[in-house]
């Protein structure tokens, strides 16, 4: 394996990614365990910049960073009783272990089931919004998983709305 | 050489020159503020330090960097240090999409005035206006002090809120272009400046684009009278001047990035050809300095809005307002009925 920029490049945001989510599962406090997810999923979005799929990294750090992280600390920092929770872990840590070990075993399975060296990055134009816009509304791409999610979405509006009303 | 060497050189020397551009920028805007505001108030302002006060910014800088640096015996250390820069970086970031200028040749390499025209800046900067606010949050945060934290919360929900109306109001050019290209976005507004075109879309984003500042009428993050200074006041000397300094920053490109999506970016006239595609960067820069006038003249001239008002203009006017400007628009363009710049 020759090292290149792009190895480079992945090795520090593999680092930042799965530093992170170290940092998520081993902080003390629970808003650094925050920051430490959004440094995991900034990683993320600059895999996908290596991948060539801008589009992706931009809505990973508009979605995830800008919106799931930001709600996710603010809601730490207002909740005054998680703040003064010491212990790393809970009761349901043998759950967790589980499925976390699940997870990583059908990972590992499918990862080295393809992991021949490095494999190229897949054959897609550079400029494929168009592309992914009508797959989003086409019958024969992705209408129903996309109604669906909308369908979704759209429940989980409302059911905020009748929780702030009470 | 070979052409990552040449590209690796292109990008660091734009770089270097964007951001040095940015933080005398931010230097020579707080001259601009002060001075503009004293006119409008009929005061003088600054203008003992050099000629017309030019050295004022100078002078502020260095007694700045001389203040003691006061961290709080409760505050999370660590991150109290990191706010000021998780503040700044967004700021200095988010003009990398923004194109400068046509092709020049300098000394016979051709290049583009811009860092990157990449295909989703459009989203790109929603993107880095997204996590700006990290910082602000943070800084509250850490601070252990309740007006602190107030001050970063407010200034949360408000990016927040007006982050959606903002989206949608850029989505008019896009639609209108077909692109989330800048350059095509610009290219597209050569014979008339979109403003004309979408007027409430882009009224729309200049409103949002004070708030995403924390500019009068929406700088309730840091209301003195309820907060003393909000998420900045346990902050001091070089810290203080690194939120200063974002937010002079973020003037800036909020300015040039209406200035791209609404006014033309820099174009005007075809007068950007002029000394060999050189004048580019003086339109956008012209365009800009009369945004950041704007934006001193409204902090002159408005009050600041409470902040029920401020969450109800921005929820139930700008959203459901940007909402039906962006259906208007797609149907219009569907049915062919509005001109098409793609």
């Amino acid at each position: 394996m020759t090292i290149t920029p792009v190895t480079i490049a992945f090795a520090v945001l593999a680092i930042f990614t799965l530093g992170g989510g170290l940092g998520v599962v081993s902080s003390r406090n629970m808003v650094h365990a925050a920051l430490y997810l959004v440094l995991a999923l900034f990683g993320v979005a600059g895999l996908y910049v290596l991948l060539e799929a801008p589009f992706l990294a931009a809505i990973q750090v508009l979605v995830y960073m800008g919106a799931i992280a930001v709600l996710i600390t603010i809601t730490i920092m207002v909740t005054r009783r998680i703040m003064g929770i010491t212990e790393s872990v809970n009761r349901q840590w043998p759950l967790a272990a589980g499925i976390a070990a699940l997870v990583a075993v059908t990972l590992g399975f499918v990862v080295l089931g393809l992991f021949n060296g490095l494999l190229p990055v897949a054959d897609v134009p550079p400029d494929n919004i168009e592309q992914l816009g009508a797959a989003f509304v086409s019958h024969q791409a992705y209408l129903l998983p996309f109604e669906v999610a909308s369908v979704l979405l759209l429940a989980a509006m409302i059911g905020a709305i009748v929780v702030a009303r009470d | 050489m070979s052409d990552f060497t040449i590209f690796l050189i292109d990008a660091t020397v734009k770089s270097v020159i964007i951001i040095i551009t940015l933080l005398t920028g931010f230097a020579y805007a707080t001259l601009l503020e002060r001075r503009f505001i004293a006119l409008i108030q009929q005061r003088i302002g600054p203008n003992r330090a050099g000629p017309f006060g030019l050295l004022q910014p100078v002078a502020d800088g260095i007694k700045l960097f001389f203040k003691e640096d006061i961290v709080p015996l409760q505050a999370d250390k660590v991150i109290f240090t990191l706010a000021p820069a998780i503040t700044a970086v967004p700021a200095l970031i988010v003009l990398a999409v923004v194109p400068l200028g046509g092709e020049v040749n300098l000394f016979g390499y051709k290049t583009t005035l811009g860092l990157a025209n990449i295909n989703v800046g459009v989203l790109y900067i929603l993107a880095v206006t997204s996590i700006s606010v990290y910082g602000i949050v943070l800084a509250g945060w850490s601070s252990a002090n309740k007006y602190a934290m107030l001050g970063g919360l407010r200034s949360s929900a408000q990016m927040i809120s007006y982050e959606l109306a903002m989206g949608l109001s850029i989505l008019a050019p896009v639609m209108l272009t077909g692109s989330m290209n800048l350059q095509d976005i610009i290219n597209a507004q050569k014979d008339v400046w979109f403003i004309f075109i979408q007027p409430i879309a882009g009224i729309i984003f200049i409103i949002t684009m004070l708030a995403e500042t924390n500019r009068t009428p929406f700088d309730l993050p840091e209301a003195e009278q309820e907060l003393t200074a909000g998420y900045h006041t346990e902050y001091s000397g070089m810290k203080f001047a690194g939120f200063f300094m974002a937010e002079y920053i973020k003037m800036i490109a909020v300015s040039a990035i209406a200035a791209s999506l609404f006014f033309g970016g820099y174009r005007l006239f075809g007068l950007e050809n002029l000394l060999g595609g050189w004048m580019g960067p003086f339109i956008l820069g012209a365009k800009v300095i009369a945004g950041l006038m704007f934006m001193i003249w409204l902090r002159a001239t408005l009050p600041r809005i409470r902040y029920d008002h401020l969450m109800a203009f921005g929820w139930k006017v700008l959203l459901p307002l940007s909402l039906a400007n962006a259906v208007v628009t797609a149907v219009l363009l569907a049915l062919g009925m509005f001109p098409a710049f793609a």
